[in-house]
């Protein structure tokens, strides 16, 4: 584990009272309803059911809401400067360039008339004045570092040559090239086996330690949060229900300071070491959402 | 989570547990009526095309005079408070052939559409769901049906089966059907590898009734937004073949044949050929609205 | 400990094309008993489940269910004893029908006479209330379909219940709620389960021995009491087990 961010450095991003809101033809869907966290250089877990809002969060930081939707926030703050002011242009060249999001399935992420070498490429020149010799070198440096082992032949495959979980390789290759000070994470390896996934979070979990980066890592697996991340923040209902040390989530004797959602949460989940013949529900409290 | 006051007839429809199937099924069309209501180019083409309808029912309290009545002391007349659409060479009135013009273009059109929309769909459904060899024999018959243009082909069928209003129906149907049959086939290859279509042969249900039952009602929505987006050129070719000669006969007010009599006066006498000629636009655009209008909310799934 | 074998796997082969997914795949499951197949994506595992439920016609080999060897093409008689739960609970109902269509149509095609009893006896075997009765599926939240799936299965009364994924896709409450359900409708039906997943705590959850498939063969077949004490002979068994318990930090 590393060291907290001191005290006195600047967070990366600041978000206060940040809200979701769909206007539908039946009412207003509330997604998210007032969350507030900052983000240091540190690894973030956002974990909640379906429903609970955490997708969204990572979508509203980068201003990807589709239509219907809209923020509010009475904080969106990303080093000094102001989001929620920013007019939409500077907003998109944020985006990429500082502020990245892989997804949960590459397949859907990537153009498939493209070879996913072209793809990195581009990714990295739309943020930096490079020749097309540089931008390649700079992909293949890329490929090498999320461990594809020959580099220069997966750059001329497309993206239907590729399987799952180098399809995810190729896209953390492609949002890091321009290494952003942010990485959003959303169920990055859920739709990977296993095996891969772990290799898959390897490498992120290298890349954001080498360099420096803030992760926002989205995820409906308990464990995998716990296991991976420094800090946890629980959702439900669009709202946090609390804010923990990811280690403590694992922490049995410190059940008694645990929300009551957490764990539920955890005591749901089957155990190999504490087989029993029925699983705890979830009892969900309305007074969560008051 | 979602924040709303309604009352009576809206909140049985809109319930979340309706009682029975009729509520369930009626609550589903108004929920879509809802989204229908949200797109006001839709509402305009049901307007032009509900607008159509009632013109068709009630022409005979809608036209001002016998739309067959000669007055040949009235020839050619320009539009006035009498004969808000002038008249033509045989001085009959076009607005009254317009109006009366509406019932002769409905009747074509829900002909074709209740003959080809079926057809299509058996052939395209069974096409896709049985495959083999099934799916190769339909689907090369459909290919031969779709090498011909339009037109063309309805051309040989009615010089065949000679003109008239029945033929140019009979003409077009047979013309019309293969697109609709390529589109079912599309649909019904996607649907029959859903789980639902598996869980239904794990139930041991007859290829038939899988068919019928379970894959046509979900190719049906996008038949009838496509059918509806195709009344519109089924208009405009029974219009052609009128124009041409070959559909309905005079002197029935068919708007293609009524053009196409207007044509020797078109710089002259402008209103004998513009009236129906609009009319002819404003109900092909009228369908086409409302078929985009249907595709944004059955197509939706 | 298989005196009257359910069902019975013999030398399993299935290709599709050039791909052999099924290689040689033998086992047996006693009746009553909950048997897991554990793989990862391509290990042919899904595949298995829909050779014996008869969705798959192209596989070579013996398969007995119920003491009688099966064609490849299925009667119904066969649909009343074996029925099967997918995966994905918004692709395997049929969105234009409501729950009660859904439940009634089984009832139907087997000409079945007391329909309106059963579909109510059924909506409340899986804990769905009589008010969802006329709902479709997309006024349903995915535990609530997953329900209705379990509840269409069990309609036809079957014996041996395919269970492919069943909880992959829902939230882990409503996975709990549902392997509960599914619990306690194996034990008071004396129902045959295999259930497929790539969760082990899940299979060790609900079996009582469980087979490891990886490129289409059986590497290891074990009880739930090997699994739980984290001793299974092959590698790939022991390798999945710890991807299985998260993310380490090699550092930590």
């Amino acid at each position: 584990m590393r060291a907290p961010d001191s005290p006195t450095e600047q967070p990366l991003l600041e978000l206060d009272n940040l809200r979701v809101n769909f206007h539908t033809a039946t009412g207003i869907v509330r997604a998210v309803r007032g969350l507030s966290f900052t983000l240091g250089r540190e690894r973030l877990g956002i974990v909640g059911e379906s429903g609970s809002g955490k997708s969204m969060t990572g979508r509203a930081i980068l201003d990807l809401i589709p239509h219907p939707g809209e923020v509010q926030a009475d904080k969106l703050v990303y080093r000094g400067q102001n989001l929620l002011t920013m007019d939409k242009g500077s907003r998109r060249k944020l985006r990429g360039r500082h502020i990245s999001m892989v997804m949960q399935d590459p397949k859907f992420s990537l153009n498939p008339v493209k070879t996913v070498g072209e793809q990195i490429a581009e990714a990295y020149r739309v943020h930096h004045k490079a020749s097309s010799r540089e931008a390649k070198e700079r992909s293949l440096t890329m490929l090498e570092a999320v461990q594809i082992r020959e580099p220069a032949r997966v750059y001329d495959l497309y993206p239907h040559e590729v399987s799952g979980g180098m399809g995810q390789r190729v896209m953390i290759a492609m949002m890091l090239i321009a290494e952003p000070d942010i990485l959003i994470a959303d169920e990055p390896t859920s739709a990977l086996d296993v095996t891969v996934q772990l290799q898959v979070l390897k490498i992120l979990d290298d890349l954001v330690t080498s360099r420096g980066m803030g992760l926002i890592f989205i995820s409906h697996d308990l464990h995998l949060v716990q296991s991976f991340c420094d800090r946890v923040i629980v959702m439900y209902g669009g709202k946090a229900m609390e804010t923990l040390p990811a280690a403590e989530l694992a922490d049995e004797s410190a059940r008694a300071h645990r929300h009551p959602y957490t764990l539920g949460l955890l005591d749901c989940l089957p155990d190999l070491d504490h087989r029993k013949d029925k699983l705890a529900t979830l009892k969900r409290d309305p007074a969560w959402l008051a | 989570m979602t924040e709303q006051t309604s009352s009576g007839w809206t909140a049985w429809l809109i319930t979340d547990s309706p009682v029975s199937r009729r509520q369930a099924r009626l609550g589903q069309y108004y929920r879509q009526w809802l989204a229908f209501r949200r797109n006001p180019a839709a509402v305009i083409g049901l307007t032009i095309v509900v607008l159509l309808l009632l013109a068709a029912a009630f022409a005979p309290l809608l036209a001002p005079y016998d739309p067959l009545a000669q007055a040949l002391d009235k020839r050619l007349l320009p539009p006035s408070a009498i004969n808000w659409f002038g008249t033509d060479s045989l001085g009959r009135d076009i607005f009254s052939r317009v109006v009366y013009g509406s019932r002769v273009t409905l009747v074509i059109v829900l002909l074709v559409v209740i003959t080809v929309g079926p057809i299509g769909l058996l052939i395209g459904a069974a096409a896709g769901y049985l495959g083999g060899w099934v799916d190769r024999v339909l689907m090369r018959i459909t290919d031969v049906f779709l090498a011909f243009p339009r037109l063309v082909l309805a051309l040989a069928f009615v010089a065949a089966l000679g003109p008239g209003l029945e033929n140019a129906v009979i003409a077009i149907a047979f013309t019309a059907w293969p697109p609709y049959a390529r589109v079912a086939r599309a649909e019904t290859l996607i649907i029959r590898n859903q789980d639902y279509i598996s869980a239904v042969r794990l139930q041991g249900a007859s290829q038939w009734r899988i068919v019928l039952r379970h894959v046509v009602p979900m190719c049906l929505p996008s038949l009838i937004v496509r059918s509806t987006l195709d009344m519109a050129g089924i208009i405009l070719t029974a219009a052609g073949l009128g124009f041409l000669g070959l559909g309905a006969q005079p002197p029935i007010p068919e708007w293609g044949a009524m053009i196409s009599a207007g044509r020797e006066q078109i710089f002259d006498q402008w209103w004998v050929a513009t009236f129906p000629g609009l009319a002819i636009c404003v109900v092909a655009l009228g369908f086409n609205l409302l078929g985009d209008g249907l595709r944004d909310v059955m197509d939706a799934r | 400990m298989n005196t009257n074998p359910a069902i019975i796997v013999e030398k399993l082969n299935v290709s599709f094309g050039d791909s052999h997914v099924v290689k040689d795949l033998s086992f047996s499951v006693a009746s009553g008993e909950s048997y897991g197949i554990v793989g990862e994506s391509g290990s042919g595992k899904s595949t298995v489940l829909r050779v014996l439920a008869g969705l798959n016609r192209e596989w070579g080999g013996d398969v007995t269910i119920l003491g009688s060897k099966q064609p490849k093409v299925r009667d119904k008689a066969f649909y009343r004893a074996v029925q099967m739960v997918f995966q994905d609970p918004y692709g395997s109902l049929h969105p234009k029908k409501t729950v009660d269509d859904t439940l009634a149509e089984p009832l139907a095609i087997h000409g079945i006479e007391d329909a309106e009893a059963r579909i109510e006896r059924a909506m409340k075997d899986v804990g769905l209330p009589n008010s969802f009765r006329f709902r479709f599926p997309h006024q349903l939240s995915g535990g609530q379909r997953q329900r209705v799936a379990i509840a269409r299965a069990l309609v036809l009364e079957p014996r041996i219940l395919l269970l492919d994924e069943p909880t992959s896709a829902l939230d882990v409450s409503i996975q709990a709620e549902v392997l509960n359900l599914l619990q306690a409708l194996r034990k008071e039906r004396n129902l045959t389960y295999i259930l497929v997943s790539h969760d082990l705590a899940v299979v060790a959850h609900m079996c009582e021995r469980l087979l490891v498939m990886q490129f289409g063969r059986g590497v290891e077949e074990m009880t739930a009491e090997t699994l739980a004490a984290r001793s299974p002979q092959t590698a790939y068994a022991q390798q999945l087990l710890v991807a299985s318990e998260g993310f380490r930090r090699q550092t930590a």
